[in-house]
């Protein structure tokens, strides 16, 4: 995991695991790594990953069993909650740097439409 | 916890330390940065008790550091391993000093940075050789461990093998790291609480996190910032 340093880490490894429950790629029951082994795997101050852990744990998306690990612990609801989250953070970012540049709603609208298009056309 | 209070030092007419108060909290890393010259190596010297401030006073856990020796494990810049000794001699050499040496950890960790006890200090690269210096401080479980530029001069992969090293090796909550370095990007994601100093005084201190999103800045965007207001 590559951690952009003008940003708190915490709430990027957070967002790490928003983004692999958001995909699917955790669920419900899934143990998670132990913060030491986290810690080590990305290269980062354990307390550092402790602070994530505990806020995950405040925020409902997973829970500590005493001496037996993390797992993924998270209602439907609370998902579909947090993809809400990220998609409005990701579309106030690019409304706000849109409206910098000067554009208007339509011109965004536009724009949207013809590079998803042209991404598609890409993929194919 | 350490605590500077009203600390200055000088050496002949220069001052390394200008009233300078800090407080290392207890069970962080903390990045002490700051260019050649900004008090880094002073400020550890005397955590260490092996110089005195001038004026001011400096406490240990409350007390005076000349009686918590046995509590801080010091790496310092300089290479201070005896080139006639190899990795297993100059291991028994901090052994018979250091009561809290861990002899399974000293195993284990020279295995995890791979090096060898038969090795001989005068014949090991530099990369050896400062994995061979932080294997000896942190086979001890002092409670306070100091690190004086323990990154400088190291090509990029003994660099990384060193703060995994830290990492994996961490006790969270009863260790307190001290790192005194200039290479703040390798150390971004390591520490708690970062203190920048510059000639003699505090330019900013805080924790990294807060910090991060105070400024929206990385820590070597904010010393390049703390640097360039100083001018």
């Amino acid at each position: 995991m590559e951690f952009n340093s003008s940003q708190p880490i915490y709430k990027q490894i957070i967002d790490d695991f928003k983004k692999k429950l958001i995909r699917g790629e955790l669920k419900e029951g899934d143990k998670i790594p132990s913060q030491r082994e986290y810690a080590e795997e990305v290269r980062v101050n354990p307390n550092t990953v402790q602070r994530a852990y505990r806020e995950m744990e405040s925020m409902n998306m997973v829970e500590t069993l005493r001496g037996q690990g993390t797992y993924i612990s998270i209602s439907a609801d609370r998902l579909e909650e947090i993809k809400m989250e990220m998609a409005i953070n990701l579309v106030d970012y690019f409304i706000s740097e849109m409206e910098s540049l000067g554009y208007r709603q339509k011109d965004m609208f536009k724009i949207l439409e013809q590079e998803q298009s042209r991404m598609e056309g890409e993929r194919r | 916890m350490i605590e500077f209070k009203n600390v200055s030092k000088s050496f002949g007419s220069t001052v390394a330390l200008d009233d300078v108060s800090l407080v290392f909290p207890r069970g962080k890393i903390i990045g002490l940065f700051g260019p050649n010259g900004a008090g880094k190596s002073t400020s550890i010297k005397l955590i260490m008790g092996l110089n005195r401030p001038d004026r001011g006073e400096i406490r240990v856990d409350g007390e005076n550091p000349q009686k918590k020796k046995q509590d801080v494990a010091y790496l310092p810049e300089i290479d201070h391993l005896y080139p006639w000794m190899n990795i297993a001699q100059a291991a028994d050499f901090t052994r018979t000093f250091y009561a809290d040496w861990d002899e399974a950890k000293y195993q284990e960790l020279i295995k995890f940075l791979n090096l060898q006890e038969d090795m001989k200090i005068s014949k090991i690269s530099k990369g050896q050789r400062a994995k061979t210096k932080l294997l000896l401080t942190v086979s001890r479980r002092a409670p306070y461990l100091l690190m004086d530029e323990p990154l400088s001069g190291i090509d990029i992969l003994t660099r990384e093998e060193i703060i995994n090293t830290l990492i994996r090796d961490y006790r969270e909550g009863e260790q307190t790291i001290i790192i005194s370095t200039h290479e703040i990007a390798e150390v971004e994601s390591l520490v708690d609480e970062v203190i920048f100093l510059d000639r003699g005084q505090v330019k900013l201190s805080g924790n990294a996190e807060d910090l991060r999103v105070e400024r929206n800045m990385s820590l070597v965007e904010l010393m390049k910032e703390a640097f360039r207001n100083a001018d």
